[in-house]
């Protein structure tokens, strides 16, 4: 039996896990809700993984591979059928999605081990792996929405996992209500879709995009309104506010939702509906620039931000702004590659925050930390590789797919020297807030009573999963390296199936093109002296002078730049300026108009009325049921006087 | 014999039902009340009796019958009620009987 012919059963384990905590988790032990948990999930890996060593035997023209299992909806010509696929980008998303998920579940029974509602967590988790595993695997946009509904689900369920605590179920509402905007673009892009194509089938789209040229305009507006879908989703300008405050939820949570896993999916979508992104330049555009603006907008951000996690939440929704910013300068295949590199070393930066976290009893704020570098080494070692590899040093995973990305935009088919330059900039930003977070929590002397904090390196189960994604961390970009060398860049060729096969002819020409360049040692050479690496280890170095040379420094330059860095504490006031354009006013309007007017006045009058009509009318028929006979008797003498009356005025009118 | 027209009996008839309901809204003793039914009925059955003479047919007079059977034991059963009335309340005015009502 081939498992390619029953996709299905990838979705329906972690489903299955979902089901079986949910509805037994309440009684059992914790070992019993682990098993659930971890074993659906390592199942699902495996028959990925299982998958994925079939694909690899297919012929090239069963690619992509679909798999139809029933009709869900037919209206007139709509017709969505349940369908899966699988092709190499849904591969990568696939063993990426799975593995990561595998590791941060094993992960959570460590860290969550303590906390009440422990089934419901990993209930809700497996959830999670079941509706990104149908966003991944879809074949039609109706479909996918169905998994990229269900993640949004999960997250809100997940960030407000804490209920109790009152900004922790805000912070979930926050998160739901801002990615259902962006839903309201990426809804109204798939109509769009659908009424131009008369399919939501992808392969159908595509094949239909590119044997039949559409209007630009009609694409650009398609796209755009798709890419408002992934503005939401990925947290990026200027929808990006709900990321940071998602952080209240459980930090495995922050690492796999909104690290490696969800944020991610409106990158992949993006990259899914290629064939229409590359044919709408102006969308294209769009998406570079939001891209770059934001991952330079919320890199600065995070330069000040106190709170472990909270530089982290920054720090993902700038990684984000790359990965839309490759995917807008026509490099897809650099920007799923980010994708994947970012899922490794942001899930473990999370989950070795989380381990700190775990190890200080709690405590977030770096300023109270401080000299754990020897008290948990394994954490300190995987974090410090972790940022390693975020800030772009070479030979770390993060140097291969992040230099791809500003290559790409430097002298790639559709580059922008001033997107090249926010890029830039944004990755010196980058390593300065990254090296400042390892600087400040791991070295220096502890800032915490050491009397009262216990602190302890996490168990096996939580220090396991660091080691294996810091290994992938370093080694997970290495299917680039070749290109250094004058040779393939191993990641582009398998996934450029799916990136050229309904390319425009122009993109495809200047993509074969701008491959034959760069002589191999200069490669090399160019590479490893770039400006990016150059940028990103002056941060590193602007890092260690300002918060290990001279600590004293950073204070002083708050002090004498106090505009600049409250502007910057305060993140731009952002979340104020929506609350008082948006958020206060709707609040008036539902408040005052559509509360006290509409529902009080008029839906609840309606309502009364038709009571106190009939409550009136009664309490004045009453009146007629006397209990007095004769009164009865008179009505009905003259009720029958009166039909007599009235027989007789018809028949007379009748003859 | 020249005979009479069927409209005088008629007449007749409706004024005896008249005179009956008028009689069974306005009166408050009991015993008027109840000889203002028997006056209704027997009206009703001097309509019927002229009509089944006049059409020369016998379901009239059955219906005459059934009529004066029920009025007999109606009259029975409620002259026990009047009695009983009388016995409790020392008084045939209706308008005293009124325990039932709200």
């Amino acid at each position: 039996m081939l498992l390619l012919d029953h996709l299905w059963i990838i979705l329906a384990l972690p489903l299955a896990g979902a089901a079986i905590n949910g509805l037994f988790g309440k009684r059992w032990p914790q070992s019993a809700v682990n098993s659930a948990a971890v074993g659906s999930v390592s199942l699902a890996f495996l028959a990925a993984a299982e998958t994925v060593r079939e694909f690899c035997n297919l012929a090239p023209d069963q690619i992509p591979f679909v798999g139809n299992y029933f009709t869900w909806m037919v209206a007139g010509p709509f017709r969505v059928n349940f369908s899966l696929q699988v092709d190499q980008l849904t591969v990568v998303m696939l063993l990426t999605v799975t593995f990561v998920g595998m590791l941060i579940h094993i992960y959570s029974t460590g860290y969550m081990a303590h906390e009440g509602g422990y089934y419901r967590f990993f209930s809700y988790l497996n959830l999670f792996m079941f509706f990104m595993l149908t966003l991944v695997m879809a074949a039609n946009l109706i479909v996918m929405f169905v998994g990229w509904e269900g993640v949004g689900l999960c997250s809100y369920l997940l960030i407000g996992f804490w209920f109790l605590k009152k900004s922790a179920a805000d912070a979930g509402k926050k998160a739901f209500i801002v990615t259902r905007i962006g839903d309201l673009g990426f809804t109204v892009g798939i109509l769009l879709v659908f009424a131009a194509f008369q399919s939501v089938d992808f392969g159908a789209i595509f094949k239909d995009v590119s044997q039949n040229p559409r209007s630009e305009t009609l694409l650009t507006t398609i796209c755009i309104l798709l890419f408002t879908g992934a503005i939401g989703k990925s947290a990026q300008l200027p929808l990006y506010v709900w990321l940071p405050d998602a952080m209240e939820g459980p930090t495995p949570v922050s690492a796999l939702i909104h690290a490696a896993t969800m944020v991610t999916a409106g990158v992949y979508m993006v990259a899914r509906m290629n064939p229409l992104f590359s044919r709408a330049p102006v969308a294209m555009l769009v998406v570079a620039i939001v891209g770059a603006v934001t991952a330079f907008y919320s890199a600065t951000i995070g330069l000040v931000q106190t709170d472990i996690k909270k530089v982290l939440a920054y720090s993902t929704v700038s990684q984000l702004g790359y990965m839309f910013l490759a995917c807008g300068v026509g490099a897809y295949a650099a920007g799923i590659f980010h994708l994947m590199t970012h899922a490794f070393f942001k899930g473990l930066l999370f989950l070795a925050a989380g381990s700190v976290i775990h190890a200080m009893g709690g405590e977030q704020d770096m300023f109270k930390i401080g000299g754990l570098a020897k008290k948990i080494p394994v954490t300190y070692w995987t974090m410090l590789i972790a940022t390693l590899a975020i800030a772009g040093i070479p030979g770390f995973a993060g140097f291969f797919s992040k230099d791809e990305i500003l290559e790409a935009a430097k002298s790639g088919p559709h580059a922008n020297l001033a997107l090249w330059l926010l890029g830039v900039a944004g990755a010196g930003l980058t390593s300065f807030y990254m090296f400042r977070l390892v600087f400040l929590t791991f070295f220096g002397k502890p800032r915490f009573d050491e009397h009262k904090v216990h602190v302890h390196e996490s168990p096996k189960n939580m220090t396991v999963p660091l080691m294996i994604l810091a290994f992938l961390s370093i080694f997970g970009g290495w299917f680039a390296a070749p290109k250094l060398i004058g040779g393939i860049d191993h990641f582009e060729k398998f996934l450029s199936p799916v990136f050229t096969a309904y390319a425009p002819q122009a993109a495809e020409a200047a993509t074969a093109s701008a491959e034959s360049v760069a002589s191999p040692g200069m490669a090399l050479l160019s590479a490893l002296t770039g400006i990016p690496v150059i940028v990103a280890v002056l941060g590193l170095l602007l890092a260690w002078w300002l918060y290990i040379k001279s600590p004293d420094t950073p204070k002083r330059m708050a002090q004498s730049l106090r505009g600049l860095y409250l502007l910057l504490l305060n993140k731009y006031y952002v979340d104020e300026i929506y609350a008082a354009l948006i958020v206060r006013p709707l609040l008036w309007i539902s408040t005052n108009v559509l509360w006290h007017v509409v529902d009080e006045g008029a839906i609840d009058g309606v309502v009364n009325g038709t009571a106190r009509v009939a409550r009136e009318s009664g309490s004045q028929l009453r009146e007629l049921q006397s209990g007095n006979e004769r009164s009865y008797a008179t009505w009905i003498v003259i009720g029958a006087v009166g039909f007599t009356v009235l027989l007789l005025v018809l028949l007379g009118g009748m003859r | 014999m020249s005979a009479i027209p069927i409209s005088w009996y008629l007449v007749l008839s409706a004024v005896l039902f008249g005179l009956g309901v008028v009689a069974f809204v306005f009166k408050r003793n009991v015993i008027t009340i109840f000889m203002s039914i028997e006056l209704m009925l027997n009206a009703v059955n001097l309509a019927f009796v002229a009509f089944a003479r006049a059409r020369g047919a016998l379901d009239g007079l059955v219906f005459v019958f059934f009529v004066i059977v029920v009025a007999a034991a109606e009259a029975a059963v409620g002259l026990a009620i009047v009695i009983m009335l009388a016995q409790h309340r020392e008084s045939l005015n209706v308008e005293r009987v009124n325990l039932l009502k709200l």
